[in-house]
């Protein structure tokens, strides 16, 4: 009998647009407003490398030991590293980090005995050409600029 | 036979790779007998990457992100499957609050593995709502994750010996409050779905596998769970600790799309339950055992099993003693329960074989690796 009453009047179906009705409350929107709305990620987010700097004297701190070229699973990272003539002290002179073939794994931050190489942030690295995935040192030490938009 | 004018012929029909309800690039040839199915062929390897052999090429701790990528669904589980075959080809392993971390956080994988296939599967069926519900309970899960590894979908959150990453602060609060809104959340899809007339009628009785079949096809996971058998890694060897957790198998008898729903419905459930013994008391101490940098594993091979979302995922892990495994093989839950497709789809309708490609929760990548 409850049954019939059940099945004539939809109370099923009812039941589930009522779930649905609840959900409709203006508190329970979770939708992000992107680009508009910047979301804020987690602090330990691994997103755009980037290879720092001492504030103090604008010197990199990476020591060039390839030591996050040798932990990379995609061989991306290449380090260029010269001989100083009077210190007689390996030098970083280039940095190159193909943002196209990364997976963002986070290995080469872990192999980083002097924490230079760090995934930051940043999570817009998008690029309109292959040759722009590549980044060189300059770009690696000073960020990548997404675009601002105005709303 | 003289041809009638009524005469009925096979009709052979391409589904996919291109469909929406196959899941991602699955292509089914069904063979039809006006709409009775009788006969499926899949094909499959439009995902290939080849995963196993660029295992060969990589050092055992390179390979450890790679795995994530085949079931990128429950990336962490793969995660935990690799590592602890390795661990066990090295004799070692996982302090006991890495442990506990990890548990919390296969579990916290495995509901939003079934999040997942309940929005999707409910939404070939042709519900969009739940989809809708479902994603926004997996963000709080995928918060989580971002919060203590950084990454959301292929975390990477694992190491060979334990954990990479400390827990944040406010890990367990996190966790706590997932768990307390979570319940309802799945009160509410239940309300949705569970009695609703149309959902019923698709499912009750569509793709019948019976447990000699499950057994028969190694089908593992919900699907062999919701025919009868009380199969479950966790409980039959158990691993990383879940024997301290006292939880249940849920289980069903029919062995239809109805009885699946309900399987992983409670199986969300019950993780929440172990998550919350499993927070309760993380023990303090190291999170990484002592296992060399350069990782060189004794010659010699190791199989590990653990209980995916989708089902049995094993790693059988082959080690020649140099820097990077000699073989890499994995037994991939999706892949074999696929199989059983042909069997639960003949005979029935083609509108059904949606629902049932649905219900056996693939993942191409995983499939296809």
């Amino acid at each position: 009998m409850l049954q019939l009453f059940k099945t004539i009047f939809l109370v099923d179906l009812f039941q589930g647009l009522w779930v649905t009705l609840r959900n409709q409350n203006p508190k329970y929107i979770v939708t992000e407003q992107y680009p508009a709305e910047r979301p804020k990620v987690a602090e330990r987010y691994r997103g755009a490398p980037r290879l720092n700097i001492n504030p103090e004297n604008n010197e990199t701190l990476c020591i060039g030991c390839n030591l996050c070229a040798l932990a990379c699973p995609e061989n991306l990272i290449v380090v260029g590293t010269a001989r100083d003539k009077q210190t007689n002290k390996k030098v970083l002179t280039t940095f190159t980090y193909d943002t196209s073939r990364c997976m963002f794994c986070g290995l080469c931050e872990d192999a980083c005995p002097v924490d230079a190489l760090e995934l930051t942030q940043d999570f817009e690295i998008a690029s309109y050409t292959r040759e722009g995935a590549i980044w060189d040192r300059q770009l690696l030490e000073e960020g990548p600029k997404p675009t601002q938009y105005q709303f | 036979m003289a041809q009638t004018f009524l005469d009925s012929t096979e009709l052979v029909l391409n589904m996919g790779p291109q469909h929406p309800s196959t899941h991602g690039v699955l292509r089914v040839i069904v063979k039809l007998d006006g709409e009775k199915v009788t006969g499926t062929e899949c094909v499959i390897g439009y995902l290939h990457r080849g995963v196993e052999k660029i295992a060969e090429n990589r050092t055992w701790v390179q390979f450890a992100p790679y795995v994530d990528r085949m079931d990128y669904v429950a990336a962490v589980s793969n995660g935990l499957g690799y590592c602890l075959a390795v661990e066990k080809l090295q004799n070692a392993e996982a302090p006991p609050r890495a442990q506990v971390v990890r548990v919390i956080l296969t579990e916290l994988n495995r509901i939003a593995s079934h999040l997942l296939w309940l929005g999707t599967h409910a939404l070939d069926i042709g519900a969009i709502t739940p989809l809708f519900y479902t994603m926004r309970e997996r963000e709080g899960v995928l918060t989580i994750y971002e919060k203590y590894c950084g990454a959301r979908l292929t975390t990477h959150a694992f190491r060979i010996g334990g954990l990479q990453y400390e827990l944040y602060e406010g890990f367990e609060a996190d966790v706590k409050t997932f768990c307390d809104g979570f319940l309802t959340k799945v009160d509410e899809y239940e309300e949705l779905l569970s009695t609703n007339r149309m959902w019923v009628d698709r499912l009750q009785g569509v793709g019948i596998l019976t447990a000699a079949d499950c057994k028969e096809y190694g089908v593992t996971g919900p699907m062999i769970r919701a025919a009868g058998v009380k199969w479950d890694l966790r409980k039959a060897q158990p691993y990383s600790g879940y024997e301290k957790y006292d939880f249940e198998i849920p289980t069903r008898e029919n062995g239809d799309t109805y009885d699946r729903y309900i399987v992983r419905m409670q199986e969300m459930r019950q993780s929440v339950r172990i998550i919350r013994q499993a927070v309760e008391d993380i023990p303090s101490g190291p999170i990484m055992a002592k296992v060399p940098k350069v990782l060189k594993p004794p010659v010699g091979e190791a199989y590990v099993s653990i209980e995916a979302p989708k089902g049995e995922l094993g790693y059988y892990v082959v080690s020649d003693g140099s820097l990077q495994p000699y073989r890499v093989r994995v037994r991939p839950p999706s892949f074999i329960n696929l199989q059983s497709l042909d069997r639960m789809a003949r005979g029935s309708l083609v509108a059904d074989l949606v629902a049932i490609i649905g219900t056996i929760d693939i993942v191409l990548g995983e499939v296809d690796r």
